[in-house]
């Protein structure tokens, strides 16, 4: 079934898309625990970051620009597709399994999450969240999530409602299409975004000391304690400090996501890729390290103290910064645009992990809009029960969250390099990065790709499945290896049962990798037989 | 906060600001060539062969 090709509107439009999918909760919650870290974070965190920005992030995010528009120059959209353009073996487009699992896996809970901060804008705004003392909010935010017992979000008032609200809205934009969809979302949104986000800035920056009977607790002394740097060069001699930088800028960008080279094969082939990808990952990094670490974790200091800023990514959201909106004047106002512009983040995000799967279901089965649309319906919406009901301790969602969000991601980006490099050449696709170029890469990054990016990255996923697999403590003189929570929850032991939910999450996301495999198969012999 | 934590802050900020500035400058003021939009070109010859 002949369909017209889609493209984007505009240049501009497709830069706001790929930094709409970059700039996500982590940009605003986890980039600032990290830097705030005592241990691992500080000076030595921001240089191990910027040089994985430099060597890592910019360079696999310009080869999965190249990439994608050359795979849209022959007629493919998805990742399955470009690796079989690309690779030219029958084995080559199971490469790009991981490009349509893991932006679709990680719908599964990202939606859910999402839905979290559409419900707390909408408690804030309408003053629900103006409740006294810290255990309150946490109750709260336990019962919110329904991490009591398996189910509980059923029973808990509009919880269900704002997932079932986001999940809907999701597939209503992404059925619009790539132009009127989500290229216009994004050109909103991430002004939006930006506006929202200052504002929050200028708030936070002009409250002094709140609590003038604590003089110790103010901004400034926030921003000390986020950017104070500790001993850099103990840090940077720390395996743990690198591995956390390197994969804070590796999910940072959305790179090997699947979702860059999509939005890049709706590009014309002369159209520009070196700038457009350089500017999309600044727009994510001003995002990241001029607004998101200069608003949360000072705020949080400022009103609660250096022990509220060490929770981790959700306990700072959703428990720590909902006191602090409590405890300043007009909080309900900035404690609703703060969840609006979370929501924002996210929901630019989530299309962007929708349209590889649109765009494979179309190229693969020959699917149309609607029948696309509805079958990723299908599947996300089971994947998306799955995460809801079980949300005791929130075990299915830090499930998908690591053997997808984390393992899957950190594969499908090694895979890419070595595809950029060995499949369709580092000469080659220097040559295609300058085609149409509006910047002159500097000449280094040719070097960095081809050697760097690859061995660097490759020590970084071997530290980090060992880290996070083998539960290797990071040293090299005393190693030693003790399993970790994820996979005690599959295999158990003695002092940690295996997890019934964790397993049988597992046995779905195997489910759903074996179906993939099945529809990349048919749709191996559906190109065969147009000779494509 | 101290110096080198200023710094620190000063250096991080206000080089991923500039850049993105620059780069939202270079884009919005750069060449418009509408007619490289929609035709469709090889990049090299062993593409147009694959096509």
């Amino acid at each position: 079934m002949s369909q017209p090709k889609e493209a984007w509107g505009s240049k501009l439009g497709v830069i706001m898309a790929v930094a709409g999918s970059a700039v996500g909760l982590g940009n605003f919650l986890r980039f600032p625990g990290l830097v705030a870290d005592k241990e691992t974070g500080g000076g030595a965190f921001l240089i191990a970051y910027f040089i994985s920005l430099l060597v890592v992030g910019l360079p696999i995010c310009w080869a999965e620009w190249t990439l994608g528009r050359f795979g849209g120059s022959q007629g493919f959209n998805s990742s399955p597709g470009i690796f079989h353009s690309i690779l030219r073996k029958p084995w080559g487009k199971y490469v790009g399994l991981l490009g349509f699992i893991v932006p679709v896996g990680v719908y599964f809970y990202y939606v859910v999450i999402e839905s979290w901060c559409l419900g707390y804008a909408w408690h804030s705004f309408s003053g629900n969240l103006d409740l006294k003392g810290a255990p309150a909010f946490g109750d709260f935010f336990s019962t919110f999530t329904g991490q009591s017992e398996d189910g509980a979000v059923f029973s808990f008032g509009s919880a269900f409602w704002f997932f079932a609200v986001v999940f809907i809205l999701n597939f209503i934009i992404i059925y619009r299409g790539l132009s009127k969809g989500i290229e216009f979302i994004c050109n909103w949104g991430m002004p939006l975004l930006i506006v929202i986000a200052l504002v929050l800035l200028v708030r936070v920056m002009t409250l002094g000391t709140p609590d003038p009977s604590k003089p110790d607790l103010s901004i400034w002394n926030g921003l000390g304690y986020m950017w104070n740097p500790t001993d850099i060069a103990k840090g940077l001699s720390n395996p743990e400090v690198w591995l956390k930088a390197a994969s804070q800028i590796f999910f940072t960008l959305s790179v090997g996501f699947g979702v860059i080279i999509t939005y890049a094969s709706y590009l014309k082939p002369k159209d520009d890729v070196a700038l457009s990808g350089l500017t999309a990952t600044a727009a994510n990094e001003f995002c990241e390290v001029a607004l998101g670490g200069l608003i949360t974790v000072p705020a949080a200091f400022a009103f609660l103290g250096a022990s509220a800023v060490a929770g981790g990514t959700f306990a700072l959201g959703f428990n720590v910064l909902p006191q602090v909106f409590a405890g300043m004047p007009g909080g309900h106002i900035f404690g609703g645009l703060f969840f609006t512009l979370l929501f924002i983040a996210a929901i630019t995000s989530s299309l962007s992990m929708l349209q590889p799967g649109i765009a494979f279901l179309e190229e693969g089965l020959g699917l149309d809009r609607r029948r696309s649309v509805a079958l990723l319906g299908l599947i996300t919406a089971a994947g998306c029960l799955l995460v809801v009901w079980f949300s005791r301790d929130l075990k299915a969602l830090s499930t998908v969250d690591f053997w997808i969000g984390d393992i899957g991601i950190f594969l499908q980006g090694t895979l890419l390099i070595y595809v950029f490099n060995l499949g369709f050449g580092t000469e080659r696709g220097w040559q295609h990065l300058h085609h149409g170029a509006d910047i002159q890469v500097p000449g280094i990054f040719r070097h960095v790709l081809r050697w760097v990016s690859p061995i660097f990255l490759t020590v970084i996923f071997s530290m980090f499945v060992l880290r996070n697999v083998a539960g290797w403590n990071l040293s090299f003189t005393d190693a030693a290896f003790m399993p970790t929570d994820q996979i005690l929850d599959l295999v158990g032991s003695e002092a940690h049962p295996a997890n019934r939910v964790a397993r049988l999450t597992a046995l779905f996301l195997f489910v759903f990798a074996a179906f993939s495999c099945l529809l990349i198969h048919l749709a191996g012999r559906r190109w065969s037989r147009q000779s494509r | 906060m101290t110096s080198t934590g200023i710094l620190f802050m000063a250096v991080s900020v206000g080089s991923v600001t500039c850049l993105f500035v620059w780069c939202l400058w270079k884009v919005l003021s750069g060449k418009k060539n509408p007619d490289h939009l929609g035709h469709v070109e090889p990049i090299e010859r062993e593409d147009l062969t694959r096509r």
